[in-house]
Formats: structure tokens, sequence, C-alpha cells
């Protein structure tokens, strides 16, 4: 019997993956072949997918970008020994964009069938878990704070600091929530894992548990992600099918449940109190803080919100020591970063690599340079909140701090790539527009602010009193970026200043109002 | 529109699913269109007795969720990306020839009753932009020509 692996990933599907495992379910019932299909999850060589991989007994060899008109010639020409072809690609984790990686947190994904426990198990899963049950709350916490692991969410706040918070806040019910409304464009790592590796966002959910006394959780989940929803419903249910979930995990005595719940279409219910509030039933307005969360978070009890991407990373923390995570990396930014390449991009993917990194190297040793062949222009990091970067500054390491120090972002670890055609005054017009659509409504600066910026935009574009409007917008922002309750208002100010700065001439500007 | 007396069992039974559900009000919400395609006005006097709330805050949790609809939808759905790595890759010409084609703006239903269009701001498709989906189907690197077909067998299939 042969192996052979088809993606169920989201993007896959979007380009045919589908309709290609059904060509191959058929062309092998037709010829009577002896093979078992795979839906795995995605490699994240997203120009290569579908992607067929076979097992042989060389080892894994993959074949694509495959369409269902493919197969039967594929299959004729001795795919499923592994033979030559137009569209043979060989090892996939020998190409240089795999190879470089150091898959930490997506070790797995791509690899197994996102679904089964024993194919986890398999493959290194659960050892965090195991680890945990053996050790104090404090320990694992400290673990956590050894790996110097910092929110992937956005915000880069030290997960162990804020664990630790909660496992000291008195409380007979705590709860872990998993943000996983990842509505920023440009990112799909939270997305990938849920879809490729549920399973460690399910362990890493349960250590968290551990960690701080929380028996229940919960994973918010964007209604944008229906193949995610699916993935995890099933892992969930193996798990407290094996024991791995419920209220005595692997007979340890220690209970841990687990739900997904869907959100409804609204950006800000990313933003943690705005995502509590959500998870409550209500609508999805920004609480002010303090209390943190921590303290009192959902149901007014202490709670634990952190990404999918933070989560996950738990488990081979606890596996391998905070240590072992702490050695990646450079500055105050340890360990791994799922980096995703999207936009005008030849490219286009997840790699997943330690911080430090030039943007130079992402855009052109991994993502090849444009998908049109015209220079980069502007590439925007973090999100739809993230600064524009320009040409000028692509040198800069992917950390944290060296990117506060050009006033951008890592954020999710998005980038989105725009090539010269880009018109960067639309663009900021944009992001002030997608804050009036998106706004909670709870503060005046990000409410009005956000109309008035478009207006502005505008009459600068239009030649309006050009200078004077400038000076308007600018002013605008600083009130948003002072006078805001959360980043949505406070931080839609990055993307206009930046492409205001940086490309002037594309608001009618010359360069030297820049300098005013 | 159906008559809401051939709805109520539906939402009733619905509700009844969710009972002591702590924070059921979107699971609800959720139930509720999967099964009708909206939320029907009426269901809100249903949901907030249950809930023991007003309609005021009912209709006040709905509105604020842009996939929350008051109003049945097209037989397919077709939502557009519209958010950045989208328009890197032409989203914006295809939304224009989108609402061309089916002869809509957003939020409106085509005048054969076949497709209503929505905005998305992402998919968590942003590496094959510009992406859509037409009910839960996702489609990434979609051009003009791409809708056109798209649109062309969803037709085949409805009939
Ligand atoms: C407007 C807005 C949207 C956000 N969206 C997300 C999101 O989609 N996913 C996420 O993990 N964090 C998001 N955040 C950050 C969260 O508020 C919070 O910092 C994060 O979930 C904490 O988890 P972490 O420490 O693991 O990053 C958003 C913040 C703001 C202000
Ligand atoms: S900044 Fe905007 S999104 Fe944030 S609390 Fe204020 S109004 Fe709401
Ligand atoms: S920006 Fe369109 S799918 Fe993400």
């Amino acid at each position: 019997m042969t192996r052979i692996f088809i993606s169920r990933d989201s993007t896959a599907l979007s380009l045919g993956a589908n309709q290609v495992a059904e060509a191959l379910q058929q062309a092998a019932d037709s010829k009577g072949l002896d093979v078992e299909l795979v839906r795995n999850g995605s490699r994240g060589l997203f120009w290569l997918e579908p992607m067929i991989e076979v097992e042989t007994a060389q080892g894994r060899v993959a074949y694509g970008p495959v369409q269902s008109q493919d197969v039967v010639e594929l299959v004729e020409a001795g795919m499923l020994e592994g033979k030559e072809h137009a569209l043979f690609l060989g090892d996939i984790e020998a190409l240089p964009y795999f190879k470089d990686q150091s898959r930490l947190t997506f070790a797995r994904v791509g690899i197994t069938d996102p679904v089964s426990l024993d194919d986890y198990l398999a493959h290194e899963g659960y050892r965090g878990l195991k680890n945990a049950l053996n050790m104090s709350a404090q320990d694992i916490v400290q673990q956590v704070t050894d790996s110097g692991l910092r929110g992937r969410g956005g915000a880069a706040f030290p997960t162990g600091i804020k664990w630790n918070t909660v496992l000291n806040a008195p409380a007979e019910q705590k709860y872990i929530v998993c943000n996983a409304d990842e509505g920023d464009s440009g990112t799909f790592s939270d997305r990938m894992v849920m879809e490729g590796d549920p399973f460690v966002l399910i362990e890493g959910m349960t250590i968290a548990g551990l960690a701080v006394g929380a028996t229940q959780g919960y994973i918010y989940l964007r209604v944008e992600y229906p193949h995610a929803n699916v993935a995890l419903n099933e892992a969930i249910a193996n798990a407290y099918a094996n024991g791995y979930l419920g209220d005595d995990i692997l007979g340890s005595g220690k209970a841990f449940h687990l739900e997904v719940r869907l959100g409804a279409g609204a950006y800000i219910c990313g933003e943690e109190t705005s995502l509590l509030e959500s998870l409550e039933g209500k609508r999805g307005l920004v609480r002010f803080k303090p209390p943190l969360p921590a303290i009192i978070g959902l149901f007014g009890k202490p709670t634990v919100v952190n990404n999918v991407v933070s989560l996950a990373s738990v488990p081979i923390i606890l596996d391998k020591g905070g240590d072992y995570y702490r050695d990646y990396g450079i500055g105050r930014s340890r360990g791994t970063l799922p980096l995703q390449l999207a936009g005008n991009i030849k490219y286009p993917g997840l790699f997943e690599a330690a911080f430090g990194l030039t943007l130079r190297e992402i855009l052109y040793d991994y993502g090849g340079g444009s998908a049109s062949g015209r220079p980069i222009r502007a590439v925007q990091v973090g999100g739809p909140l993230g600064a524009y970067v320009p040409e000028s500054q692509f040198d800069t390491p992917l950390d944290y701090e060296a990117f506060s120090a050009i006033s951008a972002v890592v954020g999710h670890g998005g980038i989105v790539v725009h090539d010269d055609t880009v018109d960067m005054a639309a663009m900021a017009r944009y992001a002030m527009e997608f804050c009036v659509e998106e706004s909670c409504g709870k503060c005046t600066p990000c409410r009005i602010g956000s109309i008035r910026g478009v207006e502005v935009i505008d009459r600068i574009v239009k030649g309006i009193q050009k200078e004077q409007n400038t000076v308007l917008l600018e002013d605008l922002c600083d009130t948003m970026v002072n006078g805001s309750l959360c980043a949505m208002g406070g931080m839609t100010p990055y993307p206009v200043l930046s492409a205001l700065k940086h490309f002037p001439e594309d608001f009618g500007l010359d360069k030297a109002v820049d300098a005013a | 529109m159906q008559e809401y007396h051939l709805q109520k069992s539906v939402v009733a039974k619905i509700l009844a699913e969710h009972e002591g559900m702590p924070g059921n009000l979107l699971p609800i919400l959720h139930g509720i269109q999967d099964s009708l395609g909206y939320i029907p006005q009426e269901a809100v006097a249903d949901i907030a007795e249950a809930l023991n709330q007003s309609i005021a805050e009912i209709h006040g949790v709905i509105s604020f969720y842009h996939y929350f609809r008051q109003t049945p939808p097209g037989k397919n759905t077709i939502r557009i990306c519209r958010a950045e790595s989208c328009q890197a890759m032409n989203s914006q010409a295809l939304q224009e020839h989108a609402k061309k084609q089916l002869d809509i703006d957003w939020h409106q239903t085509s005048s054969d009753g076949e497709f209503s269009l929505e905005p998305v701001y992402c998919l968590g498709n942003c590496a094959c932009s510009p992406a859509i989906t037409i009910n839960n189907e996702v489609y990434g690197r979609v051009t003009p020509e791409r809708f056109d077909e798209l649109i062309a067998s969803q037709r085949g299939a409805a009939e």
C-alpha cells in the first residue's frame, strides 16, 4: 500500500486540491492500485499547491502544482514509485525555501494527518503535556518565562508574565481563551496551525490550563475559517475520546475542557477585551483596562487570552525546555516566527524562521521578488494597522525592537507586498476606511476621527489646500494615537503616516512637505 | 419571504438546545442563520424572551456583527475579499467586475435571486490573492474570467 498526501488546507482547496484528490482516488480505483490517501495540512509553499506527496522507498517525494487533469498522466508516469515527471519536485524538505527554516511550532504541519491522534503521537505529540503533568504549576510557567516567548498575536507581551498573573489570581474558576480571530490581511499562520495540526493548539491550551489552574478553554474562531472549525472539532473529539481532554486527563485527576466558539465577522473582536465581550454574547465593545483580563476576564474570572501561535508554541517548550526555544532568535525577540508572505510576491507562503532575518532576505531570498516582476515598492508588515515599509528600510532585521525603532510593527508576522503600481494615497485612505468600517464605536478619536481622516485624505489628493490639510491629517493622526482606547484607533495612523512620510508624491506632495 | 410561524419551531429548537450555555447568544444567532439563512425580525423577540434580555439588546448584537443578516440571502452568497493583500493582486478590478456582472452593489441580491454579494476583510487565503468564497467554498487567484466561470457553473448547479 502506498501512502499519498494531498492537503486539506484552505489555500490548497482554493486552488483545487479536492478535485485532485478525487481524480487520484478514481485513478487508483479504476486501476486497482492500493493507495491510502491522507489529507494533510500544507507545507506552506503555496505556489506549488495543489501538491501530491508520495511515500516511496526513498522517502517522501512531491509533485506540484497538480491539476486534476494531470493525475492520470502522473500515475502512468510512475508517480507511485516516485518516478520523474515535469511536475516532479523531489523531497520538499530539501528545497531551499523549506530546508533553511526552523520549524518548531510548525514541525508537523503538512506532514501528519491533522486529525489523527495516532499520527500526532507518532510525531512527538503530547510529550510537552506529559512533562507538564509531572510538574508544578509554577515550574510550567517558569519554563514558558524562560523560553522568552512573547505573544504572537500582535502586542508581543511576554507570555510567561501573563500566565504568572493568572496563576496568582485566586479564583474558583479560571479560563484559557485562544484568540483565533486572525483578522489581519496577509496573515494565515493561525489558520494553518488549526487546519494542519490542531492537536498542537489543543495540547498548548491544556498545558496553559495546568499552568494557571484553568479547567475550561474556549477557542474564539473567526467565522471566515470554516475548514479550521471542522478540523478543530474533529481533533477535539478525538482528544476527548482518548482521555487527552475531559475530567481526568491521562489519569492525572486534572480536568480541562475545550470548546470552539465562532465569531461573526468583526475585526475588532480580535482585540482581547472585545473578544471576551463577544464570547459573553454581547456586542464586541472594547473594555477599559485595567482591570486586565488576567485578573477580571471572561465572565469576570481570571483569564489567559493568547493567540493561536503563542499557545501552539508551548508544547515544544515543555517538551524540549525553555532554553531550547530561547536559543533561537536575536535580542529580546526569542524563538521563531511563522512568516507569512502574501500580496504581490512570486513565492507566497509560510515559512518559520528564527527572528533576525532582514526584510530584504525574506522578500527576495524566500519570496523571489514581486509576482508581477516589477520592483517592490512598499510592504505592509503586521496587518492593516502596521506601517508601510519602503525599500530604504528593507535591511531592518525582523525583531520587535528593530521594527519599533523605525515606527513599524512585526505584529503577527504577515507581510503584504505591493509593487510599484500601488497608489499609496489610496492605501492610506483604505486604512482610514477600514477603521470606519471596523471601529467598535466606543471612543470618539477612532469612531469620528477615521471618518474625518478619509475626508482629509480625499482633499489632499484633490489638491484642495494641500499643505494645510496635510498638517490637519498629521494632527488628526496624533489625536487618534493619543486619544484612542485601543490599538484600532491608536494604530490606524501607522499605515497612514508611513504612507505620507515615505510616499508623499502619491498624495501630490513633494518631498519637501514631508520634512515639515 | 417565509411566514414566521413556519420558522418559529426551528428557532424554538435552537433556543432549547442552547439553554443554560454560558455566553450562548452568538451560538444561537449562528444556529438560526445556518438554518434559515438569516435572522428574521420576529425571531428577535423570541430570543430576547428566552435570554431574558430586551429586544433592543438582541438587535444591538445582531447589527454589530457584519456576518449576521436580517433579510433572506440569494441562493448563493458570494464574498469578495477587499483587504490589502487582495488589493495588491487586483481585487479592485475583480470587485467592480463582479458588481457589473451581477448588476448589484454590496449587500444586495441579484434580481433573479441567485446571488448575494458581501464584502469580506481577509479570508486567510492571502497567499493566493485575490480570494473569494461562494457559500462555503474558497477560491484563490480569481480573475474576472475565472469569476464568470464560477458564476456560470453555480447557476448550472442550481438548475
Ligand atoms: C484591533 C485589534 C485586533 C486584534 N486582532 C487580533 C487577532 O486577530 N488575533 C490575535 O491573536 N490578537 C489580536 N489582537 C491582539 C489581542 O488584543 C491580544 O494582544 C492577543 O490576543 C494576546 O495574545 P498573545 O499575547 O498571545 O499575542 C488584536 C488587537 C487589536 C487592538
Ligand atoms: S479605539 Fe476604536 S475600536 Fe478601540 S475602543 Fe476606541 S472606538 Fe473602539
Ligand atoms: S487579504 Fe484577501 S484573503 Fe487575506
